[in-house]
């Protein structure tokens, strides 16, 4: 037990246990003192000073974010003096902001315009002081604008105290301060994971991502293409907050609706593919387990976990099943059987995905992404891209009815739904691996133990008989040790493993939306758990739709045709990512 | 193989590719039981072996130290005392201080700009010189005032400044 301290802020007592910051002690009394540079995924950093406060007895104005609390402490978190400080401080970041907010990306859900707003500064008095940095659109899925940085140093301690890849870092000194990358080379340049956590966490529009709107609504609006759309588990429980929605919502319907006005000719699941993906993976496991070769055997449908992987631990990569994710799965599938029993032109069909995956982007251009003989995912749209092309369509996704998937690859199990958050793939997989072992029937389909948003989760499930040991991480930090326990001889004995790069898995990947709400990634992944338990079919194997597949078409999980369409191989990343 | 840096006897200008890595190894030797809390201190020694800090010699520092190139990167931009280029065989120092400035510093730096090409931090592209403002350098009486090298030259006009990089040139 930590001692405790009690205080008063704003003449309200407070007791909270020591080490707490004033900043903390604040929000547990429902007090929000403002910030830009502080957020709760990071350490604090004491930058901005947005968040200053009074402290009666001391001299200078505290940093909430980083100040300790102590036994006695009188705060005041609204005085005149602090106002004034704080509406100066804005001002001051304003003089050399770039004043576009009517076309920036973030116009709305930028942190600096509501602090602006909500502190009342009104006019700008100092001389408007224009960086001219040229943009970074050297990354397959990011844009980097530095003339919009604030340097709050967000991205620069999420990327290397969670993700620990350290692709941003600040240069120089003084007014020549920047964030950049090493030798401020282009995002395209480096080893980003282009996992987007950085545009997530980035309050301001410095850090954005690539927009393909244009090219979807292009392909709707040509009468000689079918587009068929796809969506990730994920999407369906933080749409919703596009709309105001609270997180892990689940608005599933309302998004086939609004997909089905959106001009869409086909509105399928990725919930399916998830499906044929642990029909597969399960498969590929259990031949491992009996072989006793590649294990343990690293399960992940996370594409800035892969190419996390290529770029640190190239030599590990026969490890990682050779199974595609389920977005590539599907483009795979739907340009070959489901063009063949649709009647459909392959060459005619548009393939676009619904993600909460920025590394998505990067996935769907991948040269060997072909199997179909065409790209087979051609365009993918984050959570936040729909939720904009809903708006900007004049749908509401409040008000849409909602709707039902198309049939064929539009069916997905419970299995396939918690794909979408930490402990999901494996927990889908053990439910299928079960069945596949012991012939009989899984009836508590539910692995508590690969659940939560704790640090490195492990089990040993028991198979009927045969033992084996997992473990899940999430988050490339966690990735990096889960590779670094393989690395020393695997002690703990683990022989399936799951990996995402986002922390929380899917439901807080870089492309949904950005959220304030300290509870945001559970609150999603309750949604999620609560979709699964809805579901009439908990199990990938008792897909009917899946089942339909093998037995019209692929014949048998990890079969030759299987191979063909929907599995890969991994690459030397810096033939990929590191030009000349 | 260690490259002796001295204004008598300077190195010919060498690619950092060619540059023998090997020469880092002492270095490493020297701190490797404080790893990561010698970075400044590998930085600077391997500085006074190069001459300079080149993208490989940081990236080979990184690797051993295990620490992120990116942050490195940030260290050596944040102290003026790290270069990433390879300066010049001569340095010159053109003053702006006080004193030289009532003097006409301006017109110097603007000579030496225009008669060398390049803006001050930057180096010629022969190596010859590379040029640098400081802020004083306590040699008020002969100002305006410049240092090449270890010496210094005092009550500059455009003309005599020409003729003094000449002589260096020589």
């Amino acid at each position: 037990m930590s001692e405790k301290v009690s205080l008063t802020i704003d003449d309200l007592p407070v007791t909270v246990p020591q080490g707490v910051t004033i900043w903390g002690a604040a929000q547990t009394l429902g007090l929000k003192i403002p910030t830009l540079c502080h957020h709760f995924d990071v350490k604090p950093y004491s930058g901005c000073r947005v968040c200053v406060v009074e402290v009666v007895g001391s001299r200078a104005l505290v940093a909430a974010c980083s100040g300790p609390v102590a036994e006695g402490l009188v705060v005041k978190t609204n005085s005149p003096k602090v106002r004034e400080a704080r509406r100066l401080i804005v001002e001051l970041l304003l003089a050399n902001h770039p004043r576009d907010c009517f076309t920036c990306p973030r116009n709305q859900s930028c942190e600096l315009q509501t602090l602006a707003l909500e502190l009342g500064v009104r006019e700008v008095r100092f001389e408007q002081d224009k960086p001219t940095w040229e943009l970074d659109e050297s990354s397959p899925s990011l844009i980097r604008d530095p003339n919009k940085c604030v340097l709050c140093g967000r991205c620069v301690r999420f990327c290397a105290e969670i993700q620990t890849c350290s692709v941003y870092t600040f240069a120089n000194r003084g007014y020549n301060s920047i964030v950049t990358t090493a030798f401020g080379q282009g995002l395209g340049e480096v080893r980003c994971t282009l996992c987007g956590q950085c545009s997530v966490v980035c309050p301001v529009g410095a850090i954005t991502v690539k927009d393909h709107t244009e090219y979807v609504l292009n392909a709707i609006n040509n009468p000689d293409k079918i587009v068929i759309v796809q969506t990730a588990p994920a999407t369906r429980v933080a749409l919703g907050e596009t709309v105001g929605l609270p997180p892990g919502s689940i608005v599933t319907g309302k998004m086939v609706a609004g997909l089905k006005r959106l001009g869409f000719d086909r509105v399928l699941d990725t919930n399916f593919t998830a499906d044929v993906t642990i029909m597969e993976e399960a498969t590929e496991f259990l031949h491992r387990l009996s072989e006793g070769h590649n294990l343990p055997m690293i399960t992940s449908c996370s594409p800035g976990w892969i190419n996390f992987l290529e770029m640190f631990y190239p030599e590990m990569v026969e490890l990682h099943s050779t199974c595609k994710s389920p977005q590539q799965i599907f483009g795979a599938l739907v340009k070959t059987y489901y063009a063949k029993i649709q009647g459909l032109d392959p060459a005619k069909i548009v393939s676009v995905a619904i993600m909460p995956c920025v590394a998505k982007k990067f996935e769907s251009v991948r040269p060997e992404m072909n199997a179909s003989g065409y790209q087979d995912v051609d365009y993918v749209l984050t959570t936040r891209e729909l939720g904009l092309l809903l708006k900007s369509s004049g749908l509401d996704l409040k008000t849409l009815k909602p709707e039902a998937y198309d049939p064929i690859m539009g069916l997905g199990t419970g299995a396939g739904t918690i794909f979408g958050v930490t402990g999901g793939v494996m927990e889908a997989a053990l439910r299928a691996a079960y069945e596949l072992v012991t012939k009989k029937t899984l009836t508590n389909v539910e692995f508590n133990e690969v659940r939560g948003l704790t640090g490195i989760k492990e089990a040993e499930i028991d198979l009927d008989g045969t033992k084996i040991k997992v473990a899940v991480g999430h988050g490339l930090g966690r990735a990096r040790q889960i590779m670094e326990t393989i690395k020393a001889g695997n002690p703990h004995g683990w022989s399936f493993i799951e990996v995402m790069a986002c922390p929380g898995g899917c439901v807080a990947g870089g492309g949904q939306p950005i959220s304030l709400d300290l509870a945001y990634r559970s609150k999603r992944a309750k949604g999620l758990y609560e979709d699964d338990r809805n579901l009439p079919l908990r199990k990938s194997q008792d897909n009917p739709e899946v089942q339909a597949l093998y037995r019209d078409y692929l014949k048998e999980p990890g079969g030759a045709l299987s191979h063909q369409l929907l599995h890969t191989s991994f690459a030397n990343p810096h033939e990929r990512f590191i030009k000349s | 193989m260690s490259v002796v840096v001295s204004p008598s006897n300077p190195p010919e200008p060498v690619s950092p590719h060619a540059l023998e890595l090997a020469a880092l190894e002492p270095i490493f030797e020297t701190y490797q039981n404080a790893a990561r809390g010698s970075l400044i201190p590998v930085l600077q020694a391997a500085q006074e072996t190069y001459g300079y800090l080149s993208t490989t010699v940081l990236e080979t520092i990184a690797s051993r130290l295990n620490f992120p190139i990116s942050q490195i990167y940030g260290v050596v931009t944040f102290y003026s005392q790290f270069r990433l280029a390879p300066r010049g065989k001569h340095v010159i120092r053109a003053c702006q201080g006080t004193a030289c400035h009532v003097r006409d510093s301006s017109l110097v730096l603007e000579t030496l700009k225009s008669a060398l090409g390049v803006t001050p931090g930057g180096t010629t592209a022969d190596l010859q010189f590379t040029l640098e403002t400081v802020a004083c350098i306590g040699a008020c009486s002969l100002a305006p005032v410049m240092m090449i090298d270890n010496e210094a030259h005092g009550r500059l006009r455009p003309d005599r400044v020409r003729a003094i990089l000449d002589k260096y040139r020589g």
